[in-house]
C-alpha cells in the first residue's frame, strides 16, 4: 500500500509562541493511503502541526512537502482547496443552505458543483440528500460535523485533514461518524491525518499512531504495537486509560 | 394648537431640504465608516484609533461640530479656492456625516470582533482569500448589526440636523429656532414634530431592511430600500425645482429684529424682482464673516459690534466718526459695502425693573456698581465673551453675586420671574417698554454706539439695481418704529409672525 514518495512530508518543523516552543523539530513522513492519528494532551503541538499543511498556520523554521512540493511555494487558495479540512468547531457558514456549505470549495475555484454531486456527498456522509435546502442551525451537532466532512470531501481531496473532528460530539454520534469517516478513507482511498486527545479513537481508527508531547513526537507505531506496551511511557499512560476501562468493562460483564 | 395642523404643511420645503441633507450626511457616514471597520477588523490598532476618535467626536456637542466647520472650510479655501462654501449644505454635511460615524463604525467593528472564530477559521481553511471572507462571510453576517448602527445614526442625524440652521443651512431647525426666538410654540412643536415624524419613519424602513437581513429575507431589505431611496429621490426632485436660480441671500443673527429686517429687506428685492433666500439664526461673529466672504449677500449689522469685535478697537469715538473708520476698513479688509445707516440704534445696555431699580436706587452704571456683589446679571449667550462687556466691567468694576447666560427672549423672562436683577438689554428692543424695564445710564460712555446698518457682500453690492432697491432703507428707520414691529413678535399674545411685523413696520415707516 505504502509507496516511495511520501503523500505528506514535514522536515524539522518549529514553531514557537512568545518563546514557548509548540513544536520543536518535527521531521515525519506519511504515506500515501495511511491513516495516521496525532494522539497527546492539551498543548502539545499536535493542532499547530496539522495546521502548518495548509498553512494556517506558518513554521519558523523547516518545511512541509505535500505530494513531493513544499507547501510554502504553492498559492494559499488552491493548496487549501486540494487539502480537505474538517474543523473541531465544524464551522459551516451560518448564512448559507447545506447544499452552498458543501459546495463553497468548488465554488471558490470557480466550478461550483451539481446538485447530483451534492446529492452524493450528503449519501457519502450518510445524510438525507433532501438536506441540500436547510440552513446549518436547522441540523443537529452530528449532521453538521457530517455536512463538515462532505464539504471537506467536495473538492474531491487526496488529503483529509481532520483537528479533533468528533470532540464536540455525543459518544453514540461520535462512533457513528468516526465509522463513516473510516469507511471514506477507505473507500476514496484518502490520506488521512487526525488529531485527537482520545487515545481509544486513535487506537480504533487509524492505522499509525503519533503521540506528541510537548511539541515533538514521541512515539510512532501501530495500535497493535501499542497495545502490546511499545511507544515508551508517555504512550503508554495514554494507552492506559482506554485500557483500563476495557478491562473494567469486561469485568462488569462476567 | 389649530395653528399646528395649517403650519405643518407649510414646512415642505424645509423637511425635504432635511431630507436631503441627512439622507447625504449618513451616506458620507457610511462610506467613510465601512472601509474603515474593514481595515479595523485586520488591525486592532487601527481599531482603536478609529473608535477613539470617533467617540470623541461624539463628545464634541453637534451645535459646537457644525459652527467648527466655518472656520475650518474658511482656511482651506486656501486650498481649495474662494469658491469653496464654508456656510449651508457643506459644513452641515461633513458636520453630521463625523457625527453619524461613531454608530456605523462601532457596530461594524463589534460585529466583525463578535463573528465566531470557528466560522472564520473555516473561511481560511477552504481557501478563501481575504476579498472572498470580506464578501462572503464577514459581511452577510455583519449585515444586520451595521444596519442597526446606521438606523441609529439616522435617528441622531434627523435630530441633530435641525442644528444646521444655525450656520445658514435650511433644515426643519428653521422653524425651531424661529419659534424659540419668539416664543411661538407652535412653530417650535410643528419642527420638532416634523423632525421626529422624519426619524420614526426612517427608522422604521431602515428596521424593514435590517429585518431582512436578519432574517435572509431579501424582499423585504429591497421593499425597505426601494422606499428609502423613494423618499430621497421625491426630496431631492423637490430641492432640485428650486435651487435653478440665483437668490439673494439675507442673513439674519438670532433675535427678531435680524429677523424682522431681513424679511423687510427680502420683501423689497422680491418685489423689484429678485428670488430671495433667509439664513436664520446665525452667530454674530459667523454672520459678519459670512457677509464679508459673500457666504450670505445681506447683513444688518451694528456700529459697535463690528468695532470692538471684528476691529478689536477700544477707543470709542462719536458715532460718525466711527462710521467712517468703518466703511474705510470694509473696503479694505474684504471689499464688504456698507449701504448705511437705517436710522436707528440698537445698543448694548444694563437693564433693570424699574420698580427694582427705584427701590436700591439704581440709575447708572456707577449706581449699579456698588450693589452689584450682591445681585445677578443675564446676559445672552454671548454678551459675556463680548469685548464691550469687558470694557464696562473694568471701566465701572463691576462684580456681580451671579452671571448667568439666556437665549434673548428668556433672558427678559428671567427679568420678571426675579431670577436674574440686571440683564444686558437691547435698545431697540420693544420689550424695555413693554416690561417697564429702564436702561441704567452710561456717563462713562463704556458701550459703544450701535447704529444699525446694511452690509452688502463684496460682489452683491457692486449690483446697482439691488443697491437702488434697498437704498430708501437708509434713514428710514426710527427706533420708535423698530421697537413696535419687535414687540409685535416678542409679546406674549396676539404674536405676528416675522413676514407680519416686516409688514408692519414697511407700513408705519411709509416704505
Amino acid at each position: 500500500m505504502q509507496t516511495a514518495e511520501p503523500e505528506l512530508e514535514f522536515r524539522d518543523v518549529r514553531k514557537s509562541y512568545a518563546a514557548h516552543a509548540a513544536v520543536g523539530g518535527v521531521s515525519l513522513a506519511i504515506a500515501r493511503g495511511s491513516f495516521a492519528a496525532l494522539v497527546g494532551a492539551s498543548g502539545s503541538g499536535k493542532s499547530t502541526l496539522l495546521k502548518m499543511v495548509n498553512r494556517l498556520v506558518e513554521p519558523d523554521a523547516g518545511s512541509v512537502r505535500f505530494e513531493g512540493e513544499p507547501v510554502a511555494s504553492l498559492a494559499l487558495p488552491a493548496l487549501r482547496r486540494r487539502v480537505g479540512y474538517v474543523f473541531q468547531s465544524i464551522g459551516l457558514f451560518p448564512h448559507m443552505t447545506v447544499g452552498e456549505n458543501i459546495a463553497i470549495g468548488p465554488r471558490l475555484a470557480g466550478e461550483g458543483l451539481t446538485r447530483a454531486r451534492i446529492g452524493e456527498l450528503l449519501e457519502l456522509v450518510e445524510l438525507d440528500p433532501e438536506m441540500v435546502a436547510r440552513m446549518p442551525d436547522a441540523l443537529s451537532g452530528g449532521q453538521r460535523q457530517r455536512v463538515g466532512v462532505a464539504r471537506a470531501l467536495a473538492g474531491e481531496p487526496q488529503l483529509l485533514l481532520m483537528d479533533e473532528p468528533f470532540g464536540a460530539l455525543d459518544p453514540i454520534t461520535r462512533a457513528a461518524l468516526g465509522e463513516r469517516v473510516s469507511g471514506l478513507h477507505r473507500q476514496l482511498g484518502l490520506t488521512t491525518v487526525m488529531v485527537t486527545h482520545d487515545m481509544a479513537e486513535a487506537l480504533l481508527l487509524a492505522d499509525r499512531v503519533l503521540v506528541m508531547d510537548r511539541g515533538t513526537i514521541v512515539a510512532d507505531e501501530t495500535p497493535r504495537a501499542l497495545l502490546a506496551g511499545a511507544g515508551g511511557p508517555i504512550a503508554q499512560g495514554l494507552v492506559a486509560v482506554p485500557r483500563a476501562q476495557a478491562d473494567r468493562l469486561a469485568e462488569l460483564a462476567r | 394648537m389649530s395653528g399646528l395642523w395649517s403650519t405643518l404643511p407649510m414646512l415642505g420645503d424645509q423637511l425635504a431640504a432635511h431630507v436631503l441633507l441627512s439622507a447625504s450626511a449618513i451616506a458620507l457616514g457610511i462610506a467613510l465608516a465601512l472601509p474603515l471597520a474593514v481595515w479595523a477588523s485586520r488591525s486592532p490598532a487601527v481599531a482603536r484609533t478609529a473608535l477613539g476618535f470617533a467617540s470623541l467626536v461624539q463628545t464634541v456637542p453637534a451645535l459646537a461640530l457644525l459652527a467648527l466647520f466655518f472656520p475650518i472650510l474658511l482656511s482651506l479655501r486656501a486650498v481649495f479656492g474662494e469658491g469653496l462654501p464654508t456656510l449651508g449644505f457643506l459644513p452641515a454635511l461633513l458636520a453630521l456625516a463625523l457625527y453619524a460615524l461613531l454608530p456605523i463604525l462601532r457596530n461594524a467593528v463589534t460585529a466583525q470582533a463578535n463573528l465566531d472564530p470557528g466560522v472564520i477559521e473555516a473561511a481560511h481553511g477552504v481557501g478563501m482569500s481575504d476579498w472572498q471572507r470580506l464578501r462572503l462571510v464577514e459581511a452577510p453576517l455583519s449585515a444586520p448589526y451595521v444596519m442597526a448602527g446606521i438606523r441609529t445614526a439616522t435617528v441622531w442625524t434627523v435630530g441633530a440636523a435641525t442644528l444646521a440652521t444655525t450656520i445658514g443651512q435650511k433644515s426643519l431647525g428653521d422653524p425651531i429656532f424661529a419659534g424659540l426666538q419668539t416664543q411661538n410654540w407652535v412653530l417650535v412643536l410643528a419642527g420638532c414634530l416634523a423632525s421626529a415624524g422624519l426619524a420614526l419613519v426612517a427608522d422604521a424602513l431602515l428596521g424593514m431592511i435590517e429585518q431582512g437581513l436578519a432574517t435572509r429575507r431579501p424582499a423585504l431589505s429591497f421593499a425597505g430600500l426601494a422606499a428609502v431611496l423613494l423618499g430621497v429621490g421625491l426630496a431631492f426632485a423637490a430641492q432640485a425645482g428650486s435651487t435653478d436660480e440665483r437668490r439673494i441671500v439675507i442673513g439674519a443673527k438670532g433675535f427678531s429684529e435680524q429677523y424682522i429686517l431681513a424679511r423687510l429687506i427680502g420683501r423689497r428685492l422680491e418685489r423689484a424682482g429678485y428670488a430671495v433666500d433667509y439664513r436664520d439664526g446665525l452667530g454674530s461673529a459667523v454672520a459678519h464673516k459670512a457677509v464679508s466672504t459673500g457666504a450670505i449677500d445681506i447683513l444688518v449689522d451694528y456700529t459697535g459690534t463690528i468695532w470692538t469685535n471684528q476691529m478689536g478697537r477700544q477707543d470709542n469715538p462719536e458715532r460718525d466718526a466711527m462710521l467712517t473708520e468703518i466703511v474705510a476698513w470694509e473696503t479694505r479688509t474684504s471689499g464688504t459695502h456698507v449701504l448705511g445707516r437705517l436710522g436707528f440704534e440698537n445698543a448694548y445696555g444694563l437693564a433693570m425693573r424699574r420698580e427694582r431699580a427705584g427701590r436700591l436706587h439704581i440709575g447708572s452704571i456707577d449706581d449699579l456698581a456698588a450693589a452689584a456683589p450682591r445681585l445677578t446679571i443675564g446676559g445672552d449667550p454671548e454678551f459675556f465673551e463680548r469685548p464691550e462687556w469687558h470694557a464696562v466691567r473694568s471701566a465701572y468694576g463691576l462684580r456681580f453675586a451671579r452671571q448667568r447666560n439666556f437665549a434673548p427672549t428668556f433672558m427678559y423672562n428671567s427679568l420678571q420671574s426675579g431670577e436674574t436683577d440686571v440683564i444686558s438689554g437691547y435698545t431697540s428692543d420693544g420689550r424695555i417698554e413693554a416690561d417697564d424695564l429702564v436702561m441704567l445710564e452710561d456717563p462713562k460712555r463704556a458701550f459703544p454706539n450701535y447704529d444699525a446698518i446694511i452690509l452688502l457682500a463684496p460682489e452683491t453690492g457692486n449690483d446697482p439695481a439691488l443697491v437702488a432697491a434697498l437704498r430708501p432703507l437708509v434713514g428710514a428707520i426710527p427706533v420708535e418704529a423698530m421697537r413696535a414691529a419687535n414687540l409685535a413678535v416678542d409679546r406674549e399674545t396676539d404674536k405676528l409672525s416675522f413676514d407680519e411685523a416686516a409688514q408692519l413696520l414697511a407700513r408705519r415707516v411709509g416704505l
